[in-house]
């Protein structure tokens, strides 16, 4: 039986986290526990949670499968992820935590004291995230194929029920300890099948050694860049964009920083992160590289989503290829469940302060029964989507995501936190308009086949054009409106920049 | 009862000890000087906008300088292989250039940059704090 060992890894990942959700549970009594872990979770232990939400399905699937398609090119995926946190931390990591935000919204509320904006910002969180949730769902139902054999329906249902199970029940302070456990898992489940095949491919004789990787015929699967000249160009300096402003942008990685005790701490958070993050990437480009030599047939069919899967069985027969297929499938689930949990909780919180919290019909909520109502939304939905949308492949659909990102929140924060001329009408004026570009731009890529040429590469990578597109619209309307800006403004500046040492009036 | 309290037995014997008060000896409240230069802040006056803007131009500026050598570092990369087609082909320690620069050393230079700028941003930090607690003379 093929599938066992895969059937073992889900069931037991499946069960840890539920374990180690309850256990938390008991540890956390407080309602700022639940809400956000009491604040005082140290930088270790938040930067292990961040790595585990952070590195999805994308990271862990995605990228290799990618690499082993498109080649080198592909690199800047995990690259523009990493050096992502990098743009955070010197821009945005101390600032955001001492604005006291727990989420986008409310560090645009807090900044403009403008209802308008944050509703602005909480349709644009709820946007985001469902396009980050949908391909996780989609990788869930395509491992589970590949692992078990199961229909691919099975997979966004069982991943579903699971951050059902835990984001309503648990709070933030059992997601952290869940978290992790994730990250490290996922590192070893990469590590440990990854040393062993590199050992195989060393005793079979180092196959393709010399024209996998330089001069292959096709000889830029080591170019660097995508193909095309000029347009690869484009496209690869569009990517970096998307990829190093996006990060900060997106919903569930703010929530994060709210956990740390202080701005001090939430910098040293970000840089155990960037180290964490960088340890984890040197992995799945050597998948890419083996599958290269020794499963290129899964690129031909246009299957390389399963590269990391189904490498163990194809160069370990036996015992222990199903053993390391168990490590990577275990590691692949708690992919999607950490990275599916941590958004979850964020588009439920945004949704159930903004949209099931609010009054209907002269009745409302309350606050734990509209959180779950929203995690319900922020479940089903992308699980929909994942059944009847068209596969774009796992870590093309999150680069959309990071597009979006890239073009609404970093201008938003960038500009909000370091520039005190920015207005409320600036700040929607520059959502509006990045959102809009970059949005049209991801359907068109999902739904129709745009025209060959410039026009679909510049669909396909917005970032490029829709992010300075966002940053002149907010700088210009701010001006136009330039005595709108908010009084409280230098006050808020007090809050975010000066260390909280010191004792001042933060408004 | 006329006695002396039952917890403190007079000892004619031996002379009386002699218990001797800890006197504080303090110079006037450090308090007021540093509170009279975070009043500027929370005043905003012209001097709290003063010592605002030195703090966040010194951050802005660390950040941007952090930025400008992830751009030559990392964001030159694509143009010099573009320019320089041939650089795809060369091989170091028998792996190709691209793998080694984007694979592994990329990662490295990361955390390097983040640890340097952490270090620094904490000093303008602390530098702050000093400016605002130093007593004037």
């Amino acid at each position: 039986m093929t599938s066992v060992p895969g059937i073992v890894a889900v069931v037991v990942v499946a069960l840890a986290t539920l374990a180690i959700g309850t256990w938390g549970l008991r540890v956390s009594r407080t309602t700022s526990d639940f809400l956000v872990a009491s604040r005082s979770v140290g930088p270790r232990l938040n930067a292990s949670a961040i790595g585990g939400e952070y590195l999805s399905a994308a990271s862990f699937l995605g990228v290799a499968g990618l690499v082993l398609t498109f080649g080198a090119d592909m690199l800047w995926y995990p690259i523009g992820w990493t050096a992502g946190y990098l743009v955070l931390l010197v821009l945005v990591a101390a600032p955001l935590r001492r604005s006291g935000a727990y989420t986008l919204p409310d560090f645009a509320e807090a900044r403009f004291g403008s209802r308008r904006v944050r509703s602005t910002c909480s349709l644009l969180v709820v946007a985001i995230g469902l396009l980050y949730l949908y391909p996780q769902f989609q990788g869930a139902g395509l491992t589970l194929r590949s692992a078990v054999g199961a229909p691919t329906w099975v997979g966004p249902v069982i991943v579903g029920a699971v951050v059902l199970a835990n984001v309503t029940s648990g709070g933030m302070r059992s997601i952290t300890f869940v978290q992790a456990f994730q990250y490290w898992l996922k590192l070893w489940a990469l590590l440990l099948p990854a040393a062993v095949l590199v050992a195989v491919w060393f005793s079979d004789g180092r196959p393709g050694a010399a024209s996998s990787l330089a001069d292959a015929p096709g000889g830029d699967w080591s170019s660097p860049l995508a193909v095309g000249g000029g347009q690869g160009l484009y496209v690869t300096y569009s990517l970096i964009v998307a990829t190093f402003l996006g990060t900060m942008g997106l919903p569930h990685v703010v929530v994060r920083f709210y956990t740390n005790p202080d701005g001090r701490a939430a910098r040293r958070t970000t840089l155990v992160v960037l180290a964490l993050l960088g340890l984890f990437y040197l992995l799945p480009p050597v998948y890419g590289a083996l599958g290269r030599a020794y499963a290129a047939e899964l690129a031909a069919a246009g299957r390389s989503d399963v590269l990391v899967l189904e490498l163990p069985r194809l160069m370990v027969p036996g015992m222990l290829g199903d053993v390391l297929t168990g490590l990577v499938t275990a590691g692949a689930f708690a992919a999607f469940l950490s990275t599916s949990s941590g958004l979850c909780i964020a588009v439920a919180g945004v949704l159930s302060q903004d949209v099931t919290g609010r009054p209907w019909r002269g009745r409302r909520l309350a606050g734990v029964t509209a959180f779950r109502v929203g995690a319900v939304v922020a479940v089903v939905v992308p699980t929909l989507m994942a059944l009847a949308a068209p596969h774009v492949g796992v870590a093309r659909a999150v680069g959309l995501a990071f597009a979006v990102a890239a073009s609404t929140f970093c201008p938003l924060l960038l500009l909000g936190i370091w520039w005190r001329g920015l207005t409320a009408a600036g700040a929607v004026a520059g959502l509006a308009a990045g959102g809009l570009g970059s949005g049209a731009a991801v359907l068109l890529t999902l739904t129709a086949a745009a025209p060959e040429g410039w026009p679909t590469v510049l669909l396909e990578q917005p970032a490029a054009w829709s992010v300075p597109l966002a940053f002149a619209t907010m700088v210009g309307v701010s001006l136009a409106t330039r005595s709108q800006v908010p009084a409280h403004t230098g006050r808020f500046m007090v809050r975010l920049h000066t260390p909280e040492a010191l004792d001042l009036d933060r408004g | 009862m006329t006695g002396p309290p039952p917890d403190r037995p007079e000892r004619p014997d031996r002379p009386e000890r002699v218990r001797v008060e800890r006197v504080r000896v303090t110079g006037p409240p450090r308090r007021r000087t540093p509170a009279a230069r975070t009043r500027d802040i929370d005043a905003e006056t012209r001097l709290g906008e003063v010592y605002m803007g030195s703090l966040l131009r010194e951050q802005l500026w660390l950040a941007v300088r952090v930025l400008a050598v992830l751009a030559v570092g990392v964001g030159s990369l694509p143009l010099a292989f573009h320019l320089w087609p041939g650089l795809t082909g060369v091989r170091l320690l028998g792996a190709p250039l691209p793998w080694l620069l984007l694979g592994v050393a990329v990662y490295p230079f990361l955390v390097l940059l983040g640890w340097r700028y952490v270090r620094r941003a904490e000093r303008n930090e602390q530098d702050f704090l000093d400016l605002l607690s130093e007593v004037d003379g």
